[in-house]
């Protein structure tokens, strides 16, 4: 099969924002989208006129990409609200690469909102249970990855103290992000003694519930240095798919990540050795040592090992989900945008107190469904061009 | 020629008290979910099997619940024919189900609809 013909740094992340992280009462998801687009545009010196490449998902909305564009009294070239949960926003970013580096836009927004914590105060099920699955009451999305956990665990010999590794270097990463929901200590016994929801899960293994929205502009890299002093530049991209629902995942233990990753580097020339900050869909503990694995960081069953004392917190061997993840900073419901902003801002050296230093290579994961769907960009300096 | 109609056949199978899957003609394979096709080949030759009911537990996670409501668990299932499936271990305490405990089908009734579940087999609770 042809590797494809990505144009590597062909294009870049000249702005990204957040905005509603937490608690954003009063307004809808579209409202919160269109507010970090407005923040994202204005860093790029940029106004909604000058977008011509909208691409969107809102939590309830089958023609967001139409939302969008008439509120903002637009109308795109190319759209695009492709649905495959936390992951979409990646694949928006593949797309809108081929898109622009074709001439087909010249300016794309990508943008998501969500109002999840404020209207509703649970994780919302985007999809409806099947006849083979509904039944048997599974708690989703939670009691799918407490699946694959449970088998990782009974594989590999992976431990509860180690799921929780991942949870405490993701607050202390948060305790450096002035933007994340949560702050505070918390202890490796912390997750242990907290209440169980879906073995081995306690509520500390879980994802946040919270509002909030991201957005990024991307434009091609002849232009990009026009909006941005030191531009991130898309040097690979590339997604996989492995099932919808969890019954029907060939092996728990392996996600398509291993496909996204293995394509994604290969677009760009670089290898897991080579890639400075890592900002994987952590909506569950499992989910960042299933990456950090799939993902080249570590061989496959390593993953808990690899996270101990302290090995992907601040100071650590490896910078992983530097904002605090999906588990202490944001988790709107589809959470694969910030880890995109979080990467660009680290490759333009923007973040703040969490700001990893040096930084040339970053890599941006999504997740999708119940690990259904799996995309990976990777983030380049100028330097790796 | 077959029309198959897989859940509307399922539910109606389940009600005669009979858990069925599928197999393709050409290639032997077993498939479950059920569905018009065989995946990948989409050979349009599935026809209804008894499943033997012989399964393994694949994984395993226990849905806590706040009292007086019972915690449960949620397992995947290993089927001696190939295909994995969702399901629940009963007639065994929800924590006490392990990975790798063998398990046969059998049909409960939930919600007034027959619920193909499993239970351990021989003395293994």
């Amino acid at each position: 099969m042809s590797s494809g013909a990505f144009p590597r740094g062909g294009t870049a992340f000249v702005a990204g924002a957040t905005y509603g992280m937490g608690e954003a009462p009063g307004y809808d998801s579209l409202d919160l989208a269109v507010h970090a687009s407005l923040k994202a545009l204005d860093m790029a010196g940029m106004t909604p006129a000058d977008v011509d490449g909208l691409f969107v998902a809102l939590p309830s909305d089958m023609m967001s990409q139409l939302s969008m564009a008439q509120y903002l009294g637009i109308q795109p070239r190319v759209m695009s609200n492709n649905r495959v949960g936390g992951s979409s926003f990646q694949t928006y970013a593949h797309m809108a690469a081929l898109a622009l580096e074709a001439g087909e836009c010249d300016v794309a927004l990508i943008a998501y909102g969500s109002n999840q914590r404020t209207a509703s105060g649970k994780l919302v099920a985007s999809t409806r249970p099947s006849i083979y699955q509904g039944p048997y009451k599974p708690l989703l999305p939670i009691s799918a990855y407490a699946l694959a956990a449970s088998r990782h665990m009974h594989e590999y010999g992976t431990t509860r103290e180690q799921l929780a590794e991942v949870a405490v270097a993701a607050r202390k990463w948060a305790n450096l992000n002035p933007d994340a929901f949560m702050h505070g200590d918390l202890t490796i016994e912390d997750c242990l003694n907290a209440r169980m929801v879906s073995d081995p899960f306690t509520k500390n293994d879980c994802c946040l519930v919270t509002d909030g929205a991201a957005a990024v502009v991307m434009t091609r890299a002849d232009r990009a240095k026009d909006h941005a002093a030191r531009p991130a530049y898309l040097l690979g991209a590339a997604s996989a798919t492995t099932h919808m629902e969890i019954a029907s995942m060939p092996d728990l233990t392996v996600t398509a990540a291993v496909e996204s990753g293995r394509r994604a580097y290969a677009h760009a020339g670089v290898g897991p050795k080579d890639i400075d900050v890592a900002e994987v869909y952590d909506a569950f503990t499992i989910n960042t040592i299933l990456f950090l694995e799939d993902l080249g960081f570590c061989p496959k069953g390593e993953g808990g090992r690899f996270v101990e004392g302290g090995a992907i917190a601040p100071g650590g061997k490896l910078a992983v989900n530097t904002n605090g993840g999906g588990l202490s900073c944001v988790h709107p419901g589809m959470y694969g945008l910030f880890t995109m902003v979080e990467a660009m801002e680290q490759v333009m050296g923007i973040a703040g107190d969490r700001q990893v230093k040096d930084v040339n290579l970053a890599l941006s994961h999504g997740n999708g469904g119940t690990l259904s769907s799996q995309a990976t960009l990777i983030l380049g300096s100028e330097a790796t061009l | 020629m077959d029309q198959i109609r897989p859940e509307r056949d399922y539910e109606a199978f389940l009600a005669e008290g009979r858990f069925m899957i599928q197999r393709s003609r050409s290639s032997g394979a077993y498939v479950f979910y059920p569905r018009v096709a065989e995946p990948r080949t989409g050979a349009r030759d599935l026809e209804w099997v008894e499943a033997s009911g012989d399964g393994i537990v694949y994984s395993v996670t226990v849905v806590r619940k706040r009292p007086p409501e019972q915690d449960y668990n949620v397992v995947l299932i290993d089927l001696a024919e190939g295909p994995r499936m969702m399901s629940r271990v009963v007639d065994i305490e929800p924590s006490a189900v392990k990975i790798g405990m063998k398990v046969k089908a059998k049909i409960a009734s939930e919600d007034g609809k027959p619920l193909v579940v499993f239970a351990p087999v021989g003395d293994q609770a």
